[in-house]
Parts: C-alpha cells; structure tokens; sequence
C-alpha cells in the first residue's frame, strides 16, 4: 500500500518538475556543461587539470547543484506555495514516505541531468583517463542528494526557497568558499571534490580535506535533510499566514 | 457514524488568538460552521482536519486524537478551501491518484464513482487548469469522497459557485448527511448554511457565539434592531408615518437631510416601508442599512 503511495507521489511529483517552464533548466544545464567540455577539448586537448577543472568549477560547483535545486524546488514548492500539498498530506500516509516518494524524483532527476552529464562530459574532455568520468559522476550524485536533501528542508521551512537557495550558493559555496579555507568544513561542493579525489588519479581538488569527513558528512546531511523535512511536513499549517 | 468533538479547544499563533476555548460536538449530519471572514473557521477546520495542533484542549475523531496521526484520514474527506489543485493532471488522474494515496484496492472504479457522484463524467478528462470554479470546487469533493469517509470537512464550499452549482452542491451535502455521514462546512453567509445544515455553530472573532437548529440562530439574528437610513421626498412627513408603524422603535431626523429609522425586525420593516410611501405618495430615493454589515450582526450575537 505504501509503495503505491510513494509511487503516485513520484509520478505527480515528476509532473511537478517537468510541467513547468523551470524545468526546461533541467535540460539546458547538462548541454551546456557537455557543450563546453567539447568547446575546451577543442581548444586545448586533453589534459588532466584542465579537464579536472572544468568539470569541478562548472559541474559539481555551478550544474548539479542548480539541477537539484530546480528538481527539489519543482518537487516540493509549488505544492507547498499554493496549498494544493493538503491533498497530499490529508491521506493515510506518513510524511516520511512523502519526502521520500519526492526526494527520488529530485535525485533521479540529479542522475539524469548531472551524474550522467557529468560522466559524458567526463569522457569528453579526457578519454585517455577513464577514471575522470565515472569519479565525478559519483561525486555529483553524492553530492546533488546533500544539496536536495537541503534545498527539500529549506523548501518546507520558507516560501522563497528558490532565491533563499540561489543565495546561498551563490554567496556560500561560490563566493565564501572560494575565498576562505575554513568554509571547506561546511561545504557540499567541497565534500564532493574530497569524494572525487578518492576515485580520480592524479588530481587534488580540495586541499586538506579528508574524504572520510567528506563522506560523512554528506551522509549526514542527506539523512538529517530527509528526516526533519519529514518532521516539519507533519506540522504542515494547512492556512498558511494566518 | 463518526463524532468530531473539541473540548475546550484554543489556539494561537504568537500572541493572536485566532480560536478561543471552543467546546463542540460535530455529530452526523450536516452542520454549518457560521461566522465572518477572519472568525477562525479556517483554524477550526485545520484543527478538525489535523492540519494543526490545539495550543490547548483537545481535538479528537471518535476519541482518537487527530494531531500527527495520518490514520484519522481513512475516516476524513477534507475539500480546502484554496484553489489550487494539480492543474496539469486531468480530473480523472486528480480522483485517481487521491485514490491511490488512500490505498484502495480498485482506485480506478472508486474514482469513477465518486466522479459520478458530483457530476463531473462529462469533462473528466480535460486538464484541471480549463475548469470553472464550480468544477474544480466539484472535483475537489471527488478527491475528498474517493475513499467514502465517514466525515466530511469542507472549508468555504460555497465561494465563487454561480447559483445553479450553489444548488447542486447544496442538493449533494444534504445528500451525504442523510446517509448518516458527518458533515461540517463553513460560510460567511447565513442564508446559504440555513439552507443545507440543520445544526449551526456559530464562530465570532475566535469564540463559540452561539449553537443551534438554524431557526434559533435565524431569530437569533434576525430579531435584532436594525438601522436604516432613507433619503426620501419629504423626511418629516415619512418620519412621523414610520413612528405610527409598531415595526418601527424610532426614526429621527437627519440634519444633513434623510431619516434615521430603527426598525425592530427587519422582515416586517421591508415589507411595511415601500408599502407606507406608496399610500402616502412620498418619494423614496435611498435606502441604507447602516449596520447590516455582518461583522455587526454578529456582533449583536455576541453581546446578546
């Protein structure tokens, strides 16, 4: 009975993501990551830092996380913004399978449009490392459910999660991590590079992090993510501002 | 059979108290909930539907609580009153998928009925996004009855229906509550919960003002003062006629111009006015109720 919910929740949650204008994003992103691993394999050829690079800096920095913000976003918000998640929420069905029915669709879509990208851009720019691809596809979908299971709470905690979510990339993982060491420790973009390093040859991507920290906690965060989203939807305020 | 009953129930947000320490049993049947826009209808609804917790008192389906417990829902068919549905799906796919979140065995078959049952056969299939307000009301209450809930809850039915859907929709909760199911709807508007519910509690800023069949709330709210003020051809002349009616308490003259008429029951007094300037042949060119609004009807209530 509840795998039939959850299946229902992911199919309308799917509808959600794809039924809207925004989730056009979600195919323009990964062109534009594969697009420009061949623009760069074409002026400069194979190389590995380079190649590294690019796919840390644009992919795991700039793709998977919007893919997951649009996808979490898209799953979640809008049902939430205009109420239509009490019908949802008004059935017999616990709040954890909820969130998690729509958390797969987020990180499918994060399979979809970033892992898989990712490993083609992957190939791409350096076919003669064959570890390069399939290392960041694993670290973008590591690292993509961290951000979901973020952007799902953040979701469930404000109605601007979209700016409240570019915000915080732009400002935390963009800026303040690109200038300050000590940002690493609480960084899902860098928790990833210090995963991808454990399964690429020859690069370093985030100095002085080490992945079993990284690797924990981005469980943490995708276990702690999912669960207190689940927790606050069981307080869902059917009227809003009142 | 299925009771819904708040024991002393409050709740606030911060330091609003948006319900007061209500004490209600909802039982089988149709019962109106009444009061002003901002009365805290919502905010019982939410309560009764567990979509919120009591700050204090309790809320309970046959005894069970229905805060953080999802079973209650098997029990409760809860029609929002916002608009917004799944617009990308069709009508169909809405009852379908609400049928299959309950877990039914035959979702397919339980959407058709219920579908069936608010009339909306014909246009099933169309996206959700091309209905009118009184469809989508319509295949709201499909998604609500999909799973035939012992209660029904539905928050503002009534708002933005043209007549012809007011009745049919009307016509359809007299129907439930015959069949012994516990109904509870809620409306600003007296005449439209006169019509459906027999039972009516009334809500005013937050507190139980009052509880009843509806002719007792009916008298309640009609037999009151009401004030009405008439720009006629000749004030003084009118004034004095009016003072000779017994369903007038008193009348004075403006010094604006117009007469200030208190009527003691307002039915008699509408059927007395245009009665008495025809045979004395004044010239009636206004008429304004100055306390008709139902803040101040219910007002009255309270105070009474």
């Amino acid at each position: 009975m509840t795998t039939r919910a959850a299946g229902t929740i992911a199919r309308l949650g799917v509808a959600s993501v794809f039924g809207r204008r925004r989730g056009i994003l979600l195919f323009v992103l990964p062109l534009v990551l594969v697009g420009l691993a061949g623009l760069v394999r074409f002026l400069v050829g194979q190389d590995i830092e380079v190649a590294s690079n690019v796919l840390y800096g644009l992919g795991i920095g700039v793709v998977v996380p919007l893919v997951a913000l649009v996808a979490t976003t898209g799953v979640l918000a809008p049902e939430i913004d205009d109420g239509s998640i009490a019908y949802l929420l008004a059935k017999p069905v616990s709040r954890h399978t909820i969130v998690i029915s729509k958390l797969t669709v987020a990180v499918g879509c994060v399979v979809a449009f970033g892992a898989m990208p990712m490993l083609i851009a992957g190939m791409v720019l350096m076919i003669e490392e064959p570890s390069l691809g399939p290392g960041y596809a694993v670290g973008s979908l590591l690292g993509g459910a961290a951000y979901c299971a973020l952007f799902a709470l953040l979701s469930v905690m404000s109605r601007h999660a979209v700016v409240i979510g570019l915000i915080y990339l732009l400002v935390w993982e963009g800026l303040l991590g690109g200038l300050l060491d000590g940002v690493r420790w609480l960084s899902v973009t860098r928790w990833s590079g210090a995963i991808i390093e454990q399964f690429v040859e020859g690069v370093e991507i985030v100095p002085d992090l080490g992945w079993v920290y990284a690797g924990a906690a981005t469980a943490l965060v995708i276990i702690l993510g999912t669960w207190l989203t689940g927790r606050r939807l069981r307080g869902f305020n059917l009227t809003g501002d009142e | 059979m299925s009771t819904v009953q708040l024991d002393h129930v409050s709740r606030w947000y911060k330091n609003v108290v948006a319900v007061n320490d209500v004490s209600m049993t909802i039982g089988p049947g149709v019962t109106g909930l009444l009061g002003p826009n901002g009365a805290g209808k919502s905010t019982l609804i939410a309560l009764m539907s567990g979509f919120l917790s009591p700050s204090t008192g309790t809320v309970t389906l046959d005894g069970e609580a229905l805060w953080r417990n999802e079973e209650v829902y098997r029990q409760i068919g809860l029609v929002p009153e916002r608009e917004a549905l799944f617009d990308y799906l069709t009508g169909r796919r809405f009852v379908v998928a609400n049928a299959e979140l309950h877990g039914l065995p035959d979702p397919g078959a339980a959407a058709q009925a219920s579908i069936a049952l608010v009339e909306m056969t014909d246009a099933q299939d169309r996206t959700i996004s091309t209905y009118s307000k009184g469809m989508r009301q319509r295949i709201k209450m499909a998604s609500s009855l999909v799973h035939d809930p012992a209660v029904l809850l539905l928050d503002e039915p009534f708002n933005g229906m043209d007549p012809r859907q007011r009745i049919h929709l009307m016509q359809l909760l007299r129907g439930m509550g015959a069949e012994g199911r516990t109904v509870l709807f809620s409306s600003h508007i007296l005449e439209e919960v006169e019509q459906v519910a027999r039972q009516i509690e009334v809500v005013v800023a937050g507190r139980h003002a009052a509880s009843g069949d509806f002719g007792a709330i009916r008298r309640l709210m009609t037999d009151r003062p009401n004030r009405f003020v008439l720009r006629t051809g000749d004030d003084r002349r009118l004034a004095s006629v009016l003072l000779a009616d017994s369903s007038v308490r008193g009348a004075r003259l403006r010094t604006e111009g117009g007469i200030e008429v208190e009527a003691n029951d307002f039915g008699r007094f509408s059927e007395v006015l245009p009665r008495l300037t025809r045979e004395h042949n004044i010239r009636l060119m206004e008429v304004t109720p100055t306390d008709e609004s139902l803040e101040r009807v219910f007002a009255y209530l309270v105070s009474s």
